[in-house]
């Protein structure tokens, strides 16, 4: 019986060993820090070390999923965080995560540094990080093979000439599943938009989980890809990517964006209210509108900073198609109906 | 008097667990449900019902059920029927082979038959890949006892060959196919983790919708009422099941399991039985081969890399940790969840087997079962995320779940075990006048420590392999074995897949060694562990 007592206590120890690295970790005297992200989340790993030789903070980066989901875990565990600072949630999601108070207001130096318009928050609770367009991508060698201009506008998607083509994200797990939904409610009202997605779903769209097996998966214009659309939502900043990826150097991007389809995406960072670690969340935080990683995100994350002294790549200057008035809707508007949208979507096209 | 403080003391663990870790949640799903604003709510779940969209869910789970529960008696009777009435070359290995996929974790099954694609028919095929045991089992476990006097008198009167097997042996083992065909749909009803990653975005069970809800939609309302709509079928069915299963009984001889087994007599027997054992190895075999290959299959030729790199954190990968370290915590976990499972459970088996009636307990106990994984965890997120028990977060809410799932098992394992000692050596060594604590110590303990021992490797594997409640808890930094293959599996790309693939080859091994092992301690019959 006594053996049995010490084999249990030895497993609990184990267990709580093994399982007990979470925020609030301190190992010696340095501080590691846990950044709660998206699946599609990078950084270049000498900008990361330079921050974190820098700061003394170790930075655990933890991706959970799609936006989506990390802000509903973050909603679930709102004061009682699984991290310190959360990096991901857009601004389609903002209402929601701030009604739950998952944030702490911290208002960075560096947000003197960046464009008015991407503040959404004027208490600060977020801080904007990026933003970039969702509008649908075609692959240019398809279209020319087929002898077919590439869709000009939304309405041409259901044009039986093109036909079994897309592949759209599921707004219920997806961002820009989300962002296309909510390009197509913009663009055909709150009365039109649920007729526009039956003609879809009649003119054979595909619906996949999310935008990586959208893309890689089924899309025919990504390199290395294995798919057969021609038609997939993504970002306007997608073909610089494939130029970037190339394995042989291109001239052109291999795929087009469709302009009128682009919905504008702002994504946001927040320091999690229960962390016990706020300053050092605060220079984490910081980090994201720093120079250095500001310069970074275009060729990780392919989407553009928000700071004024961020330089673009040479890439992007030359070939990113910049959407001249995208798509929105008022973010109240977004919170008041984004449950209800999804749900009948959901019925309109997948039951 | 002590009689009464015994029998309390022996209760008040496994009641006090069950009832904090698996009553409250539910009650507080309840609460959810039906009194969303407080105030007692019915029309959430008219609103559930009344959705077009959730209506289909609902429609959807059960035709899938029945499509697959017939399926699984398709393949499962002639299976069971070879099984318990053929003598041949490899019968026991055959019989041992066709329990394991019963043990495989539902997502190594999925990772399985995933590389089908996504479609009907590789769920179908899960589903019955997972189930042929249930029929193999029970209604093998009944036909093994039919006295093959019956068939020889039937062949006298002039039933041969397969007539006699539909005219005598199927109508008297009704209520066994019933019996099984309950829980093969209970089962697939429930499935959750097969059509996660079997049914592709359009195609969810109540199970999944449940996840659905709660973890994309963070529509609470909808989950608790979905639940409760879920429980209701549940236990409307395994109500029916147990009435239609006592009306079909038909009185007939009982015999012992020997000697009923025989060589294949005729042509036909024989080709049978060939046709038959093969068919079933194939078909058990099969999908883990694949899955085999495919984790040995790299870019250049077979390789071992999957493998030898599963201790390295991939840049941009889904991953916080290694496969490796993934890997660590999940046998931290199932351990902790085993230790805990044994105790409370091995005490609730010891009161089991004291009470001369124990039904109150025997089905408190038995509760978590008929209620699904996804249940508990989605219970665990409504109860234990607010005072007065706030424990997210907490490692601890992992290993819990996982031992509450696994006590029913624990219980069923060793209180049959227990029983007998109580009765037969323990009274024999009172009657040669050792004290009731030296029968404690010196009979009864190390005699049920051998049962303790197989009710533990039962209880580790299934907590390794839990995946509907460790779905909803697990924390984002520390995945277990199954939350990892499940997000690799979401990633295209073969790195990923590879990684899955090598992942569920590892859980495979694993499991079919404890399920092997269980087969050696041998535990009773099949019906009982189920």
């Amino acid at each position: 019986m006594k053996r049995a007592i010490a084999i249990t206590a030895v497993f609990v120890a184990l267990a709580g060993a093994c399982t007990r690295t979470g925020p609030g970790d301190v190992r010696s005297s340095h501080v590691t820090i846990t950044l709660l992200t998206h699946d599609s989340f990078d950084v270049t790993a000498s900008v990361l070390r330079r921050f974190e030789a820098q700061s003394g903070i170790t930075v655990k980066v933890v991706p959970v999923g799609d936006a989506g989901q990390l802000v509903n875990r973050a909603i679930l565990s709102a004061g009682n965080p699984e991290g310190d600072v959360l990096f991901g949630i857009d601004n389609n999601q903002l209402s929601t995560a701030l009604a739950a108070d998952v944030f702490l207001p911290y208002t960075s130096p560096r947000l003197a540094e960046v464009d008015p318009p991407y503040e959404l928050d004027p208490q600060h609770r977020v801080t904007p990080v990026d933003h970039g367009e969702v509008c649908i991508n075609d692959d240019k060698a398809f279209f020319d093979r087929a002898g077919l201009a590439p869709p000009q506008t939304l309405e041409d998607l259901v044009d039986p000439r093109y036909r079994g083509m897309l592949v759209v994200e599921n707004p219920a797990t997806s961002t820009p599943g989300l962002a296309f939904l909510l390009a197509t409610i913009a663009h055909f009202g709150p009365m039109g938009w649920e007729d526009y997605w039956r003609s879809l779903r009649a003119n054979d769209v595909l619906v996949v989980d999310g935008w990586e097996s959208a893309y890689y998966g089924e899309f025919s214009g990504a390199g290395g890809g294995e798919g057969t659309h021609p038609l997939v939502v993504s970002y306007a900043s997608s073909p610089v990517a494939e130029m970037v990826f190339a394995e042989t150097p291109l001239t052109e991007p291999p795929t087009g964006v469709m302009e009128s389809s682009c919905f504008r995406q702002i994504e946001l960072a927040g320091i999690l209210r229960g962390t016990q670690q706020v300053e050092a969340a605060q220079q984490l935080v910081d980090f994201l509108l720093s120079t250095d990683f500001q310069n970074d995100i275009p060729l990780r994350m392919f989407v553009y900073p928000v700071t004024d002294d961020a330089t673009l790549p040479e890439v992007f200057a030359q070939n990113a198609v910049v959407p001249a008035s995208p798509l929105s809707l008022p973010a109240k508007q977004i919170a008041a109906n984004h449950e209800d949208w999804v749900q009948r979507w959901t019925d309109i096209v997948l039951r | 008097m002590k009689r009464v403080a015994v029998r309390a003391a022996l209760l008040a663990p496994p009641v006090l667990f069950v009832g904090l870790l698996f009553v409250y949640p539910l009650v507080r799903i309840l609460d959810v449900g039906l009194r969303p604003g407080g105030r007692l709510d019915l029309s959430v779940l008219g609103d559930v019902l009344g959705d077009v969209g959730l209506r289909g869910v609902v429609w959807f789970t059960l035709w899938q059920a029945v499509v697959s529960t017939v399926l699984t008696l398709a393949v499962g009777l002639p299976a069971a029927y070879l099984l318990s009435r053929f003598e041949f070359r490899g019968r026991r290995a055959l019989a041992a082979l066709v329990f394991v996929p019963f043990v495989l974790p539902t997502v190594v099954v999925g990772a399985a038959f995933a590389g089908a694609g996504r479609s009907l028919a590789a769920l179908f095929a899960a589903h019955v890949f997972f189930n042929v045991a249930v029929v193999t089992g029970v209604v093998g476990g009944f036909w093994s006892h039919v006295d093959p006097a019956i068939e020889d008198a039937a062949e006298e009167l002039g039933a041969r060959g397969f007539r006699r097997f539909t005219a005598v042996l199927l109508p008297l083992a009704r209520p066994a196919i019933v019996g099984a065909a309950t829980l093969v749909f209970l089962f697939t009803f429930t499935s959750f983790g097969v059509v996660l990653l079997l049914g592709g975005p359009g195609r969810a069970t109540i199970e999944v919708e449940i996840y659905r809800q709660t973890s994309q939609l963070l529509n609470l309302p909808a989950a608790a009422a979905l639940t409760l709509v879920q429980i209701g079928v549940v236990t409307a069915l395994l109500w029916a099941g147990g009435i239609a299963e006592t009306r079909s009984v038909v009185r007939q001889p009982v015999v012992s399991e020997r000697g009923v087994a025989r060589s294949p007599r005729s042509r036909g027997e024989r080709v049978f039985v060939r046709a038959t054992a093969f068919g079933l190895a194939v078909f058990v075999l099969g999908p883990p081969a694949r899955l085999l290959l495919r984790s040995l299959r790299g870019p250049g030729g077979l390789t071992l890399s999957r493998f030898t790199e599963l201790g390295n954190v991939r840049r941009g990968g889904v991953l916080p940790v290694s496969p490796l370290g993934a890997i660590a915590d999940s046998v931290a976990f199932a351990a902790v969840a085993a230790v805990i499972a044994v105790l409370i459970g091995g005490v609730a088996a010891f009161a089991v087997a004291r009470a001369r009636r124990a039904s109150g307990l025997r089905t408190l106990i038995g509760l978590p079962l008929g209620v699904s994984a996804v249940t508990i965890g989605f219970g665990y997120v409504v109860a234990f995320g607010r005072a007065p028990l706030d424990l997210r977060g907490s490692a601890l809410l992992v290993p819990l779940a996982q031992a509450l799932i696994a006590i029913p098992f624990v219980v069923r394992l060793m209180a049959p075990v227990l029983a007998s000692i109580q009765e037969d050596v323990a009274e024999n060594a009172a009657a040669l006048g050792a004290s009731p604590r030296d029968v404690l110590r010196d009979v009864t303990l190390p005699m049920a420590s051998r049962a303790a021992l197989g009710a533990a490797v039962f209880a580790f594997v299934v907590s390794l392999g839990e995946f509907g409640a460790t779905a909803f808890l697990a924390r984002a930094d520390h995945p277990t074995m199954p939350i990892a293959i499940y997000r690799l599996l979401g990633q295209p790309g073969a790195a990923s897949v590879g990684q899955a693939t090598a992942m569920s080859v590892l859980l495979m091994a694993v499991t079919a060694v404890a399920a092997y092992a269980i087969g050696r301690v041998r535990v009773g019959p099949f019906g009982r562990m189920i």
